[in-house]
């Protein structure tokens, strides 16, 4: 793990670690959290790294590169036995209540915490805790080592190059576990690629730093990262970035956005790659920022009826505002591609955290009954297929599409093999051209047995329709009459059934561990991977127990839930909300409601060690029905 | 091939304004001008928000996209970007877009997209039967106010000159002859073209009605003819080209003079027009050369087989391990 003040380093520090590992065909996982705030506060990003696979974060951790003494207090103690904290060797003397930056209600625990463990006032007092608990401390002198670098450089003002301080800590983790240098050297030259000259600077930082621990921590440290061969390409990459190029993928060419954490990094990632290579003629995507939600997901809709397929990307706030747009979409039936990452919430609630409270305010939010498309990917793989499929399921049954998401999956980065996009096909439903539609009479919202109407985007000849926020009749025209008005409401109604029936199993519902079980886990959204990890380790103990992933939010596939839930025992609702939505939507459309939750509130994702504990609480009967989780600073 | 006004209109549809309204005039106005530029129905698509105002496109035959109260220009938006070879026309009430949706306003100046937005300025809030809209003056008193107005109204004309549009006109809903100059000027102008339709709204506007504008009140003594208190700007030799950036800021503060005025003087016709400040689509075309041939909308996305056409090589290329 790295942390430190917001704005020192400590992203480019952790994804240069982690680059560097999976150069050395190593699997890594990482979860970064950040505060609402530009520079000064506390931020971390932690890696778990391993040969075998890995879907989730846990509670230990075994290095700590402290950049200052805010992250050692605010971290020692997930620090294992045997493992390290590296840390400056100035600020020894500093005194904990006296940090600025930490929060009254955090001292107060801390004060609980000197008291109970009786721990002295000084960073030093805390560090010599860890200590006694075995773990490792390694002061690093970073402004010698800096004064040093410098002079290798060629640069007296030492100011200029105090920024690398987070290479310095690479260097001086690799050193402690013995990891091949040239890769650390490779993820450097890779991450400042466009800009050489500094590339050569950080890669000389690192090496000194590399050297200087491996002559003055000789082998304190025990723990080691050992590269492995791989025969099959991989990408390190964050879930924005997975589902940028699943838009791209799936035939995206409008984009609209405005800025919001945790979505706008996928728009800018779009936008800065544009022009889309094909087999042919180069394509592109137009992403524009609108001056608000409101502009976003309505001119994303006019690009939708014009022929593009388009979408817009954003969280809780802006969705709000969106709502009366989604309206007019599903009333006037546009194929509308939503992507909605969930943050913390109600209001701006934790504006850089994780959520899943926002499940029944996608399945409703818009005035009036119309259909729509709820679908919730579990991991990065799933959101870069799942963004490809959303444009499909958007045109075939020309509705809104929220494709949800969060914070946890957004800005997490993983080691997944190279994705192998060539089969996936473009299907944009009953589309007529001007040649289908020479001497008929088109009608934009005919009545069909499906309730889709072939649609036609505007600008066709001999296609002219219109569209009507208000009632409308076949052609699009205003109407209120009450027969009309009834079939309209069915004809867009029942294209849900459709849905229902066409959807293929595994975009609904993907099953993992032993679904025969009289114990089953119900989840969505980026807890899988934890639940997924417990369940192996619950396996390993001899336990029984399976887990239901819902994809398809909504419609929910009633029936294939119900089946799978009937007669079981424990049904345990695992979720990142207070109320336990989707287990509550379960209970309303099945009428079997999960009999255990296990809910998390705090902004921060769920981990492995912690879903483990409460499931493994739960089976045997050590577990109240309602297991909240904490972890995670 | 040379389509008749007539060819423009839509049969099937009653347009359900009160006798004597001004959108009337707008539908004849837009219908001779689609006709006059030989546009056919198809290339042209007419995007309007909610009010009275917002049934004109169900009026025209071409295709029509009424949106919600406020939001025209948004969806106008995303329609030109998708496709920038259609005829966008954004078309809506004044509480539409200077109340409701006033922050659309005011950015749509800064894209400069190449479409023409109408604003029809009845004073009111037609549809919801007569409530002050933003561009009613201070203490005036239509028909359904409980109340004199107590805020004073926006100049719209001046908000879209400094907003960043790069056409400002006004005209008026009874003058179909300069209406539908007007509206053609605009569409042939290379850039966002606003303009600001005065329109009697008999129901509710009882103060400038189209007795009002057209000065029975204050006859001619010597004719006894009504002398009308609109004038036309282009007969006046205002010139509202701007041929030369220097001259730009200039031609922006006579236009703003202009837009004053009001009372028994009321200037109808282009108050200001430049074609140098480049479009959206213009913008566009410097990153994306082949933006206009292929846009969004024309984008072939599969191959004959329908699979993605797309290489994600490059993007992929920063993200391998390997
Ligand atoms: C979000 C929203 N708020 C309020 C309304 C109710 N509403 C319908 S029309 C209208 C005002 C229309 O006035 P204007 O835009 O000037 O158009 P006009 O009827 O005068 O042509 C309002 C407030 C609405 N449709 N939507
Ligand atoms: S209320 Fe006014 S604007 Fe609306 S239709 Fe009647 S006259 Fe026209
Ligand atoms: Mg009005």
């Amino acid at each position: 793990m790295a942390g430190g003040a917001q704005g020192s380093g400590v992203d480019t520090a952790a994804n240069i670690f982690g680059k560097a590992c999976g150069y050395g065909g190593l699997y890594v996982f990482g979860r970064r959290e950040y505060h609402s705030n530009i520079k000064g506060l506390h931020s971390y990003f932690h890696l778990r790294i391993s040969p075998k696979e890995i879907l989730a974060n846990v509670n230990d951790v075994d290095l700590l590169a402290a950049f200052d003494a805010e992250t050692a207090v605010r971290h020692i103690n997930e620090v294992v036995s045997e493992g390290g904290i590296i840390i400056g060797s100035r600020q020894m003397n500093t005194k904990v209540l006296d940090i600025p930056t930490l929060p009254p209600e955090l001292k107060a625990e801390h004060v609980r915490f000197m008291k109970e463990k009786t721990v002295g006032e000084t960073l030093n007092d805390w560090l010599n805790y860890a200590k006694q608990k075995n773990v490792h401390v390694f002061h690093v002198p970073y402004m010698k080592l800096l004064s040093q670098i410098g002079e290798k450089l060629g640069i007296q003002k030492i100011s200029k190059i105090t920024r690398m301080i987070n290479v310095l800590t690479i260097g001086v983790s690799f050193a402690l576990f013995k990891y091949d240098r040239n890769l650390a050297e490779k993820a450097v030259r890779d991450t400042f690629s466009e800009k050489p000259r500094i590339a050569d600077m950080n890669v000389t930082a690192l090496n000194h730093a590399y050297d200087y621990a491996e002559e003055n921590f000789k082998n304190d440290f025990k723990r080691r990262l050992e590269k492995t061969a791989v025969n099959e390409e991989r990408l390190f990459l964050t879930g924005n970035q997975a589902v940028a190029m699943g838009k791209v993928l799936g035939g995206c060419r409008v984009q609209t956005y405005y800025p919001i954490t945790p979505a706008a990094d996928e728009s800018e990632y779009l936008e800065a790659n544009q022009i889309l290579k094909t087999g042919g003629e180069d394509e592109a995507i137009i992403v524009i920022q609108t001056e608000d939600e409101i502009a976003a997901v309505n001119s994303a809709s006019g690009a939708a009826l014009a022929g593009a397929r388009a979408a817009t990307s954003t969280s809780g706030p802006g969705f709000s505002l969106m709502a009366e747009g989604l309206s007019w979409a599903g009333n006037s039936e546009v194929p509308l591609v939503i992507t909605y990452y969930q943050r913390g919430a109600p209001a701006t609630g934790l504006p850089t955290r994780n959520g899943q409270a926002d499940l029944r305010f996608a399945m409703h939010a818009g005035h009036g009954e119309f259909p729509r498309i709820i679908l919730a990917s579990g991991d990065i793989q799933e959101c870069f297929y799942d963004s490809a499929k959303v444009f499909n399921l958007a045109e075939k049954y020309q509705m809104p599409v929220i494709h949800l998401l969060d914070k946890a999956m957004a800005n997490c980065s993983q080691t997944y093999p190279i994705f192998d996009y060539g089969k996936f096909k473009i299907e944009r439903g009953e589309l007529l051209t001007e040649k289908d539609l020479e001497g008929k009479e088109y009608q934009r919202f005919r009545f069909t047995e499906t309730g889709v109407s072939p649609r036609v985007v505007l600008g066709t000849k001999n296609g002219i329709h219109w569209y009507a926020g208000d009632e409308h009749n076949e052609i699009g025209h205003i109407s209120e009459e009450p027969r009309n008005r009834r079939l309209m409401v069915e004809k867009r109604m029942k294209k849900l059934e459709l849905v229902e029936k066409e959807v293929p199993f595994e975009d609904k519902l993907k099953f993992y561990g032993d679904t025969d079980s009289e114990n089953i886990v119900v989840s969505w959204g980026s807890p899988k991977g934890a639940i997924i990890e417990s369940l192996e380790k619950l396996k390993q103990e001899g336990f029984s127990i399976g887990f239901i992933q819902v994809r398809l939010v909504h419609p929910l596939p009633t029936e294939e839930v119900k089946k799978t839930l009937e007669g079981k025992k424990r049904i345990i609702d695992v979720e990142d909300n207070f109320s336990g939505q989707l287990g509550g939507i379960i209970k309303e459309q099945t009428g079997i409601a999960p009999n255990y939750h296990v809910l998390k509130y705090t902004g921060r994702p769920m981990t492995t060690t912690e879903v483990y504990e409460a499931l493994k609480a739960i089976l045997t009967e050590k577990a109240s029905e309602r297991e909240v989780l904490m972890f995670g600073a | 091939m040379g389509l008749k006004p007539s060819d423009f209109r839509v049969p099937q549809v009653y347009a359900d304004w009160c006798p004597g309204c001004g959108d009337f005039g707008i539908m004849n106005g837009l219908q001779m001008a689609f006709a006059e530029l030989g546009l056919e129905p198809h290339q042209i698509v007419m995007v309007s928000g909610i009010g009275c105002s917002g049934k004109e496109p169900h009026n025209v035959k071409a295709y029509g996209v009424h949106t919600l109260h406020g939001r025209t220009l948004p969806f106008a938006m995303g329609i030109k970007v998708a496709n920038p070879r259609l005829e966008v026309l954004a078309i809506g009430g004044d509480g539409d877009g200077l109340g409701i949706g006033a922050g659309h306003f005011v950015n749509a100046g800064r894209k400069n997209l190449d479409m023409t937005y109408i604003i029809h300025n009845n004073g009111v809030y037609g549809l919801t039967k007569g409530q002050a809209s933003p561009t009613l003056r201070l203490g005036i008193q239509t028909k359904a106010l409980p109340k004199p107005n107590i805020n004073e109204a926006v100049n719209s004309i001046g908000l879209a000159i400094i907003s960043g549009f790069t056409f400002a006109a006004r005209s008026y809903a009874y003058d179909v002859r300069h209406l539908k100059e007007t509206i053609k000027k605009a569409i042939q102008h290379k850039g966002l073209a606003f303009i600001d339709c005065l329109q009697p709204c008999p129901t509710y506007n009882n103060i400038t009605t189209k007795d009002w504008y057209s000065g029975e009140d204050r006859k001619d003594p010597t004719t006894g003819k009504p002398q009308s208190r609109l004038y036309k700007l282009e007969e006046t030799g205002f010139d509202p080209n701007v041929r030369d950036w220097s001259e730009d800021f200039q031609k922006k503060i006579a236009a703003m003079d202009k837009a004053r005025e009001w009372g028994d003087a009321i200037p109808i016709g282009v108050f200001y027009k430049n074609e140098l400040e480049p479009t959206f689509q213009e913008r566009i075309s410097k990153r994306i050369p082949f933006y206009v041939d292929r846009p969004p909308a024309k984008q072939k996305l599969g191959d004959e087989n329908g699979f993605s056409k797309v290489d994600l090589t490059k993007f992929m290329k920063g993200l391998k391990t390997s």
